[in-house]
């Protein structure tokens, strides 16, 4: 028998169950691991998406993909609200409007099943109730924090949904034309968006009417948004943490004493090395060989 | 008539089911609001999926009572009588892989492919990949994939592209895998099978009655539990059950049948065995 032949011929024999339940275990924990990883990868993918808005009183985007069941009882109170049924002469319901709530489907491409709004196609209205608040089972959705801790009633003003920001290029009202549509929708008009009056150089006798909108106040509803007249909102709800700034803990105000606490009684720390052991008069008043001929 | 009774007795279940979720949100009604996820008998008594709660947990979330309490109302209530029913009861999935495995039967697929290539024990290994997942990843890992979900929210909140998911299923289970889905892959059945191990609702079986006629196990997705058919008197009693009662509908020799062993006694369970 050469070579070959034993080859083939090992190849063929019956595996030991010893060895067969090895492999088939290996197998398995191959597949689980596969699978493991592929999985997570999707999920990984589809939970980074950060455009999108919650409803009022939401928790942080990663406490809230863990806490939310998707079960859609938001969505639920949200069509249902007061003003959002539809009634015949007779006061017969007929059917509701859209909600602004919905959850995300196949196709969305956002995590799947948890609450958001589209703002340029239907915005929060801020009911007074906030009917999708109490309506959450899980805590996804924290009544604390839209409710008044003095008289314990809920407070739609306080939500954080996202905050309005505004593209001056392509806000008319920018040009000199005048336009203050995203101002009188604002349901805290004066508050969160307010307008900015300046002096039109170019006619010399018109103002410009600019929209300011004050992220302490503003709770992202999107009601400017939905109102701006461009064909592309030109003011625009971003999720708060892609909206805002920070300025972080090296800058202080001076001027405010509150501010000032945070430094305490700081103080300077000089370091003294070959070019900073003389003071810069001294290196003017003894340049050093310089004028030496 | 009599062939069907219990099947069109879950088809009724489901459908009814999902009608009062779609009323709920559509029309306002508020005998049952929410989703299979988590929902709310009329406005007061909660009801949560355990498995979905086991992720949260996992993830490392916050759980509210409200969802502890009905997520302990569902377990509770499958656990101690209706087993594995959940997927063959309410599951709208259960529509669309009875669909495929009729289709199956009807023309004959079952001839051309007759190994399965995987084992049924699939499902266990998916539900520990998914707590293993949900953990490091902080978020429910079933969720954001579930088939499941998207065909009950598609249902009750608007499908997207939810549509392409039943198709998957329908196929999968059609061309790929025998009950390849419910049977196989699907943690929240493997959850079920797991928790419903005790459950005192069973399908018995009487082995002097029957003729070794094997409808039933043509019929049943999980056949693996009918070992004992045309052998011993025992009742079912693998958590694998979905207590469909196909079975019982197809038995043509009264071989077969529910009984809900309320007492620690013997009743069901008909000690002669055949050939005695």
């Amino acid at each position: 028998m050469n070579h070959k032949q034993e080859k083939v011929k090992s190849y063929r024999q019956p595996l030991s169950k010893s060895r067969r339940g090895f492999l088939g275990t290996t197998r398995n924990i191959g597949l689980a691991i596969l699978g493991g990883l592929t999985w997570s990868a999707y999920v990984d993918e589809a939970k980074a998406n950060k455009l999108l808005l919650r409803p009022p009183g939401a928790l942080k985007e990663s406490d809230f993909l863990k806490t939310c069941i998707k079960c859609g009882l938001c969505v639920d109170a949200c069509r249902n609200r007061n003003g959002n049924i539809i009634f015949d002469d007779n006061g017969k319901r007929v059917g509701t409007k859209d909600p602004t709530l919905r959850l995300a489907v196949p196709g969305d491409n956002k995590p799947l099943g948890n609450p958001f709004f589209i703002a340029r196609e239907n915005p929060c209205f801020m009911c007074d109730d906030i009917p999708c608040v109490p309506a959450c089972p899980s805590g996804a959705l924290d009544i604390l924090s839209v409710t008044n801790k003095k008289t314990k009633k809920l407070d739609i003003n306080m939500a954080r949904m996202g905050l309005a920001v505004v593209h001056k290029e392509s806000c008319i009202a920018y040009w000199g034309l005048q336009c203050d549509a995203c101002y009188r929708a604002c349901p805290l008009m004066g508050k969160a968006l307010s307008i900015n009056m300046q002096m039109n150089k170019r006619t010399g006798k018109h103002a410009f009417l600019l929209p300011v909108v004050h992220s302490d106040i503003c709770t992202g509803c999107g009601l400017c948004e939905k109102a701006c007249i461009v064909e592309k909102a030109a003011i625009f709800v971003l999720p708060r943490e892609l909206a805002m700034g920070k300025v972080g803990t090296h800058y202080v105000k001076g001027w405010d004493k509150k501010d000032q606490q945070r430094v305490g009684v700081a103080q300077s720390i000089h370091t003294i090395d070959k070019r900073s052991e003389k003071k810069a008069i001294d290196k003017l008043n003894n340049p050093g060989g310089l004028l030496d001929d | 008539m009599t062939r069907v009774r219990y099947l069109i007795a879950r088809r009724v279940v489901q459908v009814a089911i999902l009608l009062l979720y779609f009323g709920g949100n559509y029309y306002g009604w508020k005998m049952l609001t929410g989703d299979l996820s988590s929902s709310s008998i009329l406005g007061t008594v909660p009801l949560s999926d355990p498995y979905a709660v086991l992720q949260m947990f996992v993830a490392g979330a916050v759980i509210s009572s409200n969802i502890l309490i009905g997520a302990a109302i569902i377990f509770l209530f499958y656990a101690l009588i209706g087993g594995r029913a959940f997927c063959s009861w309410v599951c709208p999935v259960n529509i669309i892989t009875d669909a495929a495995n009729w289709t199956r039967r009807k023309f004959g697929f079952d001839m051309v492919a007759k190994k399965q290539p995987s084992t049924r024990h699939l499902r266990y290994w998916v539900l520990v990949i998914s707590l293993i997942i949900s953990f490091f990843l902080g978020l429910t890992a079933f969720e954001f994939v579930s088939p499941i979900s998207m065909v009950h929210r598609g249902i009750i909140f608007g499908m997207g592209f939810g549509w392409a998911a039943m198709a998957i299923l329908y196929l999968f289970d059609l061309f790929v895998l025998k009950n390849g889905w419910c049977g196989h892959i699907c943690p929240l059945g493997g959850f079920y099978s797991i928790i419903g191990k005790f459950r005192l609702l069973k399908v018995k079986h009487d082995s002097v009655a029957c003729t070794g006629c094997m409808n039933c196990k043509v019929v049943c997705p999980e056949s693996q539990v009918l070992h004992m058919i045309d052998k011993v008197s025992v009742p079912v009693t693998s958590g694998e059950c979905t207590n469909c009662g196909r079975c019982i509908d197809v038995c043509e020799d009264n071989a077969l049948g529910f009984f809900l062993k309320v007492k620690n006694n013997n009743e069901g369970e008909i000690n002669n065995e055949k050939n005695e």
